[in-house]
């Protein structure tokens, strides 16, 4: 499903976060989110999920997420926030069962196509044989898996999901990546913040990098990951290679090298 | 522990607590006398007794109890936090205040439903300020300060406004109104809280998916679909609605809603949806056995229900306090 944004401003408490972004988030493609802390990408997130009022338009299918309901708009796309909330010690099943909330109407049992659908999540996300354990108890890096399971089980033709690999080994970053590029495969469009820039130029399909509220440069990672792009957004020299799977990346030194004598 | 089980159980609890409460008390009947003057009449006094003395001061030990168990399982649920209880976060002491200033200033005149109306606006008011604290992201520390702030002032404000009021009889009607009890109500008291009750109870089911979905905290609630706004709307009416009309002809009766969901969470899968049938039967059984005790501890003298749920309540809250302290500083 094609989620388009245009001319998408936001203000919080008063000062503007976002300035007149445009955006078009194509189904099948990993589309990864990148920029410094602050550059706005949390906002963007969050006003593309119907989270956060904005100024401008934006649309999942042809349709203006402003006038869904909210049970509607959970039925379109899923939202991992960054922040990893675990109130309760419930069991990573049940974590993964609120995933399908949005589809039981007033019904309140699972039924087989829940089940599945739950099932083959936690298998994705590697979570099955911790499926009867307390998320609560859970390391950081294996609650994040839960709650992407969650996410997944919702099962919708939109996936956003801020920071998914943030707190992960690497083994797991990889396999996080792999699976939205499954799902993404599967016909969902995919849009994930990174902080990691070789993660995200060696598993996005496209690359979306954020400064100050504005687009800075979107296009394949072949493209955007630049020296002249990384020394604009992120202030950073980096070494930029390419091998057959794309482009791998390793980050050296600031631009301006800031440290001074005492 | 299936949930079929557990809630079985505990409705035999309540059942078994129930009975005991209508056998017990000054007057001297045996039990297959009072059950026969319950059912089937007979004997003048004992018929008077049971159905106008025993009968509604056990169903409402039972209501109120059900009440404050889901009021407090409810609450616990929406603020992600638990501590929270209609008890000690000053709800049931506002509901008395509102009752208080409401019967005695006049207001209302001296209608049946003044009470109940006053009892509720007190209640409705407290939940909207400790929702407007919590969402602030107050920490869990912040929300109990605040609302045993909140319980402290609701209390002297009661006792306040009964010091001014002429009536002669206003010390003791502090007493009733901070500790709460179950003496001398009668079928009007359970017809009245009815209604109330069963609209409170009604509001929170309804929000109980939202109180799941709010497991995973507001934002990635209301990325599965959930009105936060609406829910907490109907967890304020509902609370309001059933510590409100409890309070309106019990008191302020504390601390049922925090050791009923502490002591069934276990038992259950933990979700805040699946704890609220449990609660309130839980708090049905814990009141009316708490009200059996307050009428037979002491013999000839009768203590109000409020101070054994408190000399229950209280050091299990310090316990639950200092188990969770690294949590809550």
């Amino acid at each position: 499903m094609h989620v388009k944004a245009s001319n998408v401003s936001v203000s919080l408490s008063g000062r503007q976060v976002l300035h007149r972004v445009d955006l078009d988030l194509e189904p099948g493609q990993v589309t990864g989110l990148l920029g410094p802390n602050g550059a706005g990408k949390s906002t963007l997130m969050r006003a593309l999920t119907g989270q956060l009022a904005c100024q401008g338009e934006i649309e999942t299918g042809g349709k203006a997420i402003a006038v869904m309901s909210e049970a509607e708009r959970a039925t379109i796309v899923a939202w991992l926030p960054q922040q990893r909330v675990l109130s309760w010690p419930i069991s990573v099943q049940s974590v993964v069962e609120l995933g399908r909330l949005p589809w039981h109407g007033w019904r309140r049992t699972m039924s087989r196509a829940d089940q599945e659908k739950c099932a083959e999540a936690m298998r994705l996300l590697d979570v099955s044989g911790i499926a009867e354990r307390p998320a609560t108890e859970l390391s950081g890096g294996e609650q994040a898996r839960v709650l992407m399971a969650r996410a997944v089980a919702q099962d919708t033709p939109v996936l956003v999901a801020d920071e998914p690999a943030s707190g992960l080994d690497p083994a797991h970053q990889i396999s996080m990546m792999a699976v939205l590029r499954k799902l993404a495969g599967q016909g969902r469009t995919v849009f994930v913040s990174l902080h990691d820039l070789s993660l995200a130029a060696r598993w996005c399909d496209r690359l979306v990098l954020m400064k100050d509220g504005v687009v800075a440069a979107d296009g394949p990672p072949a493209k955007v990951m630049t020296e002249a792009v990384l020394r604009q957004v992120y202030g950073i020299t980096a070494r930029i290679g390419r091998d057959d799977c794309g482009v791998w990346l390793a980050p050296l030194g600031l631009t301006q090298c800031e440290v001074k004598d005492g | 522990m299936s949930r079929l089980r557990l809630i079985s159980m505990l409705a035999v609890l309540v059942i078994a607590a129930c009975a005991l409460s209508l056998l017990i008390g000054p007057a001297q009947i045996g039990p297959m006398d009072s059950i026969a003057a319950l059912v089937a009449g007979g004997n003048e006094a004992a018929m008077v007794i049971m159905r106008e003395i025993r009968l509604p001061r056990a169903l409402l030990a039972v209501l109120i109890g059900f009440s404050l168990g889901v009021a407090g399982a409810a609450l616990q649920g929406m603020l992600r936090n638990p501590l929270a209880e209609p008890g000690i976060i000053g709800v049931s002491a506002s509901a008395s205040l509102g009752a208080v200033l409401l019967f005695y200033t006049g207001l209302a005149g001296a209608s049946l439903l003044a009470l109940p109306a006053g009892a509720l606006a007190g209640a409705a008011a407290s939940v909207l300020i400790l929702l407007a604290i919590s969402a602030t992201q107050a920490s869990t520390i912040t929300l109990v300060l605040a609302g045993v702030a909140l319980a402290s002032l609701a209390g002297a404000m009661t006792s306040l406004v009964l010091n001014l009021s002429p009536n002669p009889y206003a010390s003791y009607e502090i007493i009733f109104w901070l500790l709460g009890s179950l003496k001398d109500r009668s079928v009007d008291h359970v017809w009245l809280v009815i209604p109330l009750m069963l609209l409170g109870w009604a509001a929170l089911w309804a929000s109980s998916r939202t109180l799941d979905a709010l497991s995973l905290g507001e934002e990635g609630a209301s990325g599965l679909g959930a009105n936060i706004p609406r829910a907490r709307a109907m967890v304020v009416c509902g609370v309001a609605l059933c510590v409100g009309a409890g309070t309106a002809v019990s008191g302020a009766i504390g601390f049922i809603g925090l050791i009923v969901p502490h002591l069934v969470r276990p038992l259950t899968n933990r979700l805040p949806s699946q704890l609220l049938l449990p609660a309130g039967l839980g708090g049905a059984a814990l009141l009316t056995f708490a009200d059996i005790v307050a009428r037979t501890v002491i013999p000839e003298r009768e203590l109000n229900v409020g101070v054994v749920t408190a000399l229950i309540g209280a050091p299990f809250f310090l316990w639950l306090v200092i188990r969770s302290r690294r949590e809550l500083f």
